[in-house]
């Protein structure tokens, strides 16, 4: 939470310390960014379940749940780039997420690839 | 001694070292929780069609929590901007919030564990007349006496108790079951199935997150303010580091949400 770019309204004894790492932080800005935030979410929210209520005559569930997967990832999006300030990250943070982003999806890939892996002569379903 | 960049950022990372750390911390987490969604996916997949349960949530409370996480993450940024600007008052307020906040999503969670605990399949004898399988929640279970009651329904099948989302009215009443018709009983605890016993783990490990968070914070919003006074961005930081992790506490939320309530 560190990559904050707007002009700082200090009122503090210490002027100039929060901007120990290049920034200035406006309180009235953060307010306004998380009411943002918190209508982002609750619009997701609302999409997520309006989508799982769609008709299944109409709607296969796989494409429903692709629909409440998309919004659940664009909500963390919002989370993650806004609150966490990862849309204005350092690198090493960057490059620490691209390894973890890897590693995950390797792990989900490799349970999705094995999963018909079964040894010979097992009963399944 | 003191701890070098604690405070200023390292030069070749352009980070202090703490927010290195629990970004590390994360990374670690997201493995720890993506093993936990693989399984889920693996199970589910292998599940053969009809058998997956649905509608056995509260949505309801589901949704409440999830906002309940979500302005509690707010609250918390709210408090390292507090911090930033050098207001402690408003960082007391916004911290206050957010345990609050982390309080009500574990009684919320702790008021659906009870719901499932208390919520019973019990299969009758063969030749019982109203059905083979009564559901329902507890309500007189004393061993001194030679029936249960439950709050409930009859049931012929399992199968009619896997999707109750399609089932639009069920009428529950009061069911009173000599113990002699009884074959077993189980409750809606992870022993049930393998969709209970992957809701129970997943949730029970987020909800160790909120409680290892909520310490964090309580900790920096009381004893641990000390430091406020002495090092106030050395504090700043700290708020920072516990106000990621809590945020990584909402994500994972976010997923596990759809997952086990709408899906």
């Amino acid at each position: 939470m560190s990559e904050l770019k707007t002009a700082g309204q200090h009122n503090a004894p210490f002027v100039g310390e929060s901007e120990l790492q290049g920034h200035a932080v406006d309180f009235k800005s953060y307010l306004r960014r998380c009411v943002f935030v918190l209508i982002a979410v609750v619009g997701a929210v609302s999409l997520m379940l309006f989508a799982s209520y769609l008709p299944a005559e109409r709607f296969s569930w796989p494409a429903k749940v692709a629909m409440i997967l998309a919004i659940a990832c664009t909500n963390a999006f919002v989370v993650a780039g806004f609150l966490m300030h990862l849309i204005s990250e350092k690198k090493m943070i960057y490059t620490l997420l691209a390894f973890t982003t890897f590693f995950f999806a390797g792990l989900i890939g490799l349970t999705v690839w094995a999963m018909q892996d079964f040894p010979a002569g097992t009963v399944t379903h | 001694m003191e701890i070098p960049y604690a405070v200023h950022p390292r030069p070749d990372t352009g980070i202090y070292n703490a927010k290195v750390g629990i970004w590390l911390f994360l990374a670690s987490e997201v493995m720890l929780f993506g093993a936990l969604f693989s399984a889920y996916v693996l199970i589910r997949v292998g599940t053969p069609p009809g058998g997956w349960p649905h509608g056995w949530q509260n949505v309801t409370l589901g949704t409440l929590n999830t906002l309940v996480l979500a302005v509690s993450a707010i609250t918390t940024l709210m408090a390292w901007v507090a911090c930033k600007v050098r207001q402690f008052g408003k960082f007391k307020f916004f911290h206050a919030c957010t345990l609050l906040l982390a309080l009500t999503f574990l009684c919320i969670k702790g008021f659906e564990y009870d719901d499932h605990l208390t919520h019973y399949e019990i299969h009758l004898v063969a030749g019982s007349a109203a059905g083979s399988i009564a559901d329902g929640h507890m309500v007189d279970n004393d061993p001194q006496k030679d029936y249960v009651v439950i709050k409930g329904r009859y049931a012929n099948d399992e199968k009619e108790l896997i999707d109750l989302r399609s089932q639009k009215e069920v009428q529950e009443t009061e069911l009173k079951i000599p113990r002699s018709q009884i074959k077993d009983m189980q409750s809606y605890g992870p022993w049930h199935n393998d969709y209970l016993a992957l809701y129970f783990t997943m949730t029970a490990l987020h909800a160790l997150h909120i409680l290892g968070g909520s310490i964090v914070i309580g900790y920096l919003w009381g004893p641990g303010r000390k430091l406020w006074k002495v090092d106030p961005e050395h504090f700043t930081n700290r708020v920072e580091v516990s106000g990621l992790f809590w945020h990584f506490v909402d994500l994972v939320w976010i997923f596990l949400f759809p997952v086990l309530y709408l899906m």
